[in-house]
């Protein structure tokens, strides 16, 4: 009989955000707006050497994004962009130990210190900046 | 080469380069709001900016760090889906191979602009 290894979930196991709480949602949104980041930055390095096609090249292809679609995928752009940064920064403060708490004997319930509130903070401001940021996004895009 | 570079030296230029590209990218973005929107994108408004030395250097910077970042952070994930000597090899050389080609082409939009020849 072939041995089950149980604790194989592959990629359903690393972006199932019901388990752990707020800490692995933002686990999944950094890994899925990093993504969704490289994506768009290949596109947009793409769609700007259309200009070497001249005006009437640049003219097209900035048609193609300036429609109803391209400015929902551009204020979904400035949110992932926005919320990268701010969790990014988060993480980055959290390797360097700033907000993790101080090292402690594990008691139970064995809470890690470092899952607390103050980088639950973090997480929620960047998930509420990023919808901002998103709404002026689009005041500008509409706006004008 | 890549393989054999710490991973704490690694993360320390994916934090690097994070930091640099927020503050440019910044900046790049603030250029777009100094005219209306669709303004700012007219193809006279782009070849101007290109041809402003210090902004296309700007953004050559820009193209670089994040280009650096991006696929470093891909490689992370996708070392964390799996591992494997060989799978990671692949992966390192792979991203770095996607990563000098990308800056490769944006380069040339960059410079051929730059230079005047559009």
């Amino acid at each position: 009989m072939e041995p089950i290894d149980e604790n194989k979930e592959g990629i359903g196991g690393m972006i199932n955000p019901r388990r752990y709480g707020i800490e692995r949602v933002a686990y999944l949104l950094m890994r899925l707006s990093g993504l969704g980041l490289l994506a768009y930055f290949i596109g947009h390095i793409y769609e700007t050497s259309s200009i070497l096609k001249g005006e009437v090249g640049w003219d097209e292809f900035l048609a193609i994004t300036q429609t109803n679609e391209g400015h929902a995928i551009l204020a979904i752009v400035i949110a992932m962009c926005v919320f990268h940064t701010v969790n990014g920064i988060r993480v980055m403060l959290g390797h360097g130990g700033v907000g993790v708490g101080k090292p402690s004997r594990p008691d139970y319930p064995y809470d890690p210190a470092s899952q607390n509130y103050r980088h639950k903070i973090g997480i929620y401001s960047a998930i509420v900046l990023a919808a901002i940021a998103m709404m002026y996004g689009l005041a500008v895009m509409y706006g004008e | 080469m890549v393989n054999k570079m710490r991973e704490s030296i690694i993360m320390k230029i994916h934090y690097g380069t994070a930091l640099a590209a927020v503050a440019l990218v910044a900046v790049h973005v603030l250029m777009r709001l100094t005219q209306s929107f669709s303004e700012s994108l007219e193809y006279a408004n782009v070849i101007a900016n290109y041809q402003f030395l210090p902004y296309a250097g700007m953004l050559e910077i820009i193209l670089i760090l994040l280009s650096i970042h991006g696929f470093n952070g891909l490689r992370v994930i996708l070392l964390e889906l799996k591992q494997g000597k060989k799978y990671e090899k692949a992966v390192s050389y792979g991203c770095v191979a996607a990563m000098v080609g990308l800056i490769a082409y944006g380069s040339r939009t960059i410079i051929m602009v730059n230079m005047g020849v559009v």
